[in-house]
């Protein structure tokens, strides 16, 4: 009851900055089988902000992204980034997949998977210019992986290999990053080099979204949060949003007093526990 | 060996099977790394049925009959192996195997009951190919080469196979980036508008075509070994795609020459009377070549077993 509540108030406002937002999913429903992983879904990002889409396992977190970008089919709903189609928009989205969605095996170097970022200019058969070099190697050097341009990319750490991955988005000289859990299974240092490349690029304007994990690091890493389990739970600033009420709905009993004391989110009531 | 001798018996089957092999390679780089490597194998075999078929509607055993026939059947199959996947629900590997192996059996089953006696189609053909066959009569040296009137004597194989290697080689070379992009990471190249499906149809339309192409004068066994031992070698030589293709039509080229020579000429070393079958000695070769590789390469090993340098 209180979802189907929540989803109805946050409507009216979320019309009105569809057309700004980088963002905007409207009912977007898919399913693998007979179950829907994601249900009439509503989303609306708020530009210059990082938001984490978070929900317990099989939420449909990934899920959503996918959808809203195209790459699954969804059985229902639009997505609009900055007001027009996805298709209209692509150059100003860089997506980060989950770095277990491709096989790092593949015979190529790390600075050829930059490169690829920018595949938009360079077309079908444009040649890679010195300054298309350069333009990668500087992403490289955003992320503190310039040392490792021509290793074999199925040499790298899991985090390098994240780090990897980042670098390739920030050559996409996007407006809006979806990234896919970019620190899952990655080492400390990676997350500290990941989180502040992020923030720089929304200090610079530009809108982040992340699928993330772990509650314990969401109120220092972000401004905004979505939950969902399956269906929307709700979104909005962090402060507001990121409580105890909120995150019960999301994660049902999976979430323990214990859990939300560590979060220093206040228990529901004894009961609940 | 003169060129009298080697230009009419040998420079045909050997330029042929050094075509057929590299046409099948080449795509085969990115289908193992897609790792759909048995859709060469898939293919191979259903072109049979699709060959037979085309055979006894038009009478006679002609090129451009038997390759529609086979493009049909290689049509009827790749449907049939994507729908047991979605609604069975199974691994692809499987899939093709029911198919492949249900519609190969069907052609065989066809040819067996049809009247084909009085033409050049059976069974033992279809799996070896004739490349001994292919004798350039009208060539007398060399110097035949230059000869107008002794080259439109070419076996019709040889500029088939060429044109097929051309459109395969034209296709990777042009769509190189979108090929290795949504091979490595398809989600990221749909993010950036490619058509991910329809390339992947393109690619396996690709080998397709140099399967059927290559069928008549090579048969099934040599196509299947090409689509996988010479890129499945040429992985463990190099860490970058570009060398990879390189190697690989290296290694095909190697195998075919290699091949043909043993079987023409190894069995008389030996001391035995006859040659062998110049496809399987080929696909034989492919396979050695993967195997030294396999213990020599300097990439064989991989991931947290591989030596950081």
């Amino acid at each position: 009851m209180t979802v189907e509540l929540a989803a109805v108030a946050g409507q009216s406002t979320s019309d009105i900055n569809r057309a700004q937002s980088p963002l905007a999913i409207r009912g977007m429903t898919v399913s693998y089988g007979q179950k829907p992983a994601v249900f009439s879904v509503d989303m609306t990002v708020e530009p210059g902000k990082m938001t984490a889409i978070i929900g317990p396992n099989g939420a449909g977190k990934s899920t959503l992204l996918k959808a809203a970008l195209g790459i699954l089919k969804p059985l229902a709903g639009t997505t609009t980034v900055y007001g027009k189609s996805v298709s209209e928009q692509r150059h100003r989205i860089a997506y980060v997949p989950q770095r277990a969605s491709v096989d790092w095996d593949f015979p190529t170097r790390v600075i050829d998977v930059v490169l690829m970022g920018l595949y938009p200019q360079l077309g079908l058969l444009g040649r890679v210019r010195p300054m298309h070099r350069a333009k990668a190697n500087d992403c490289l050097i955003r992320v503190g992986m310039q040392d490792f341009a021509t290793r074999q990319i199925g040499q790298l750490s899991g985090g390098q290999q994240q780090r990897v991955f980042l670098a390739r988005a920030l050559a996409q000289d996007a407006d809006l990053y979806l990234l896919d859990e970019p620190f899952a299974g990655v080492d400390a240092a990676t997350e500290k080099a990941i989180i502040g490349v992020l923030k720089s690029l929304r200090d610079a304007g530009k809108t982040v979204v992340a699928v993330h994990h772990d509650l314990s690091t969401v109120a220092e890493y972000f401004d905004n949060v979505f939950l969902i389990n399956t269906r929307r739970v709700a979104e909005g600033p962090v402060a507001s949003t990121f409580v105890t009420q909120t995150l019960q709905d999301a994660y049902g009993g999976r979430l323990a007093g214990a859990q939300m004391e560590a979060l220093r989110l206040a228990p529901l009531d004894a009961s609940t526990s | 060996m003169n060129g009298s001798e080697f230009v009419p018996l040998s420079l045909v089957p050997m330029l042929t099977g050094i075509f057929v092999a590299v046409a099948c390679a080449l795509p085969g780089n990115f289908l193992v790394l897609r790792r759909q490597a048995l859709i060469g194998d898939a293919i191979s075999h259903v072109v049979l049925p699709g060959i037979v078929v085309a055979f006894l509607l038009t009478g006679v055993v002609s090129t451009w009959p038997m390759l529609l026939g086979a493009a049909g059947a290689a049509i009827v199959a790749v449907v049939a192996i994507e729908a047991v996947r979605r609604l069975g629900k199974i691994e692809a590997g499987a899939a093709m195997g029911v198919i492949f192996t249900a519609m190969f059996a069907g052609g065989v089953l066809l040819l067996e009951q049809s009247d084909t006696s009085s033409v050049h189609l059976d069974v033992e053909h279809a799996l070896y190919g004739n490349l001994e066959s292919l004798i350039w009569l009208d060539a007398t040296g060399w110097s035949s080469l230059w000869d107008l009137e002794a080259l439109a004597g070419l076996p019709v194989e040889l500029p088939r196979m060429a044109i097929t290697l051309v459109v395969v080689a034209l296709f990777i070379a042009i769509f190189w980036r979108p090929l290795k992009i949504s091979t490595f990471d398809e989600g990221f190249a749909r993010t950036i508008g490619m058509q991910t499906n329809l390339l992947g149809l393109a690619l396996v339309i690709m080998a397709a075509i140099a399967a059927v192409a290559a069928f008549d004068a090579v048969g099934s066994i040599i196509v299947i070994a090409m689509f996988i031992c010479p890129p499945a070698a040429a992985r463990l030589m190099t860490n970058r795609l570009e060398h990879q293709v390189g190697w690989s039509v290296a290694f095909a080229a190697l195998a075919a020459i290699i091949g043909y020579v043993l079987a023409g000429y190894g069995p008389l070393w030996i001391g035995f009377a006859d040659s062998v079958s110049a496809a399987g000695m080929i696909a034989t070769v492919s396979g050695l070549i993967l195997g030294i590789t396999a213990l020599i390469g300097p990439h064989r090993l991989r991931g947290a077993a591989a030596p950081t340098a």
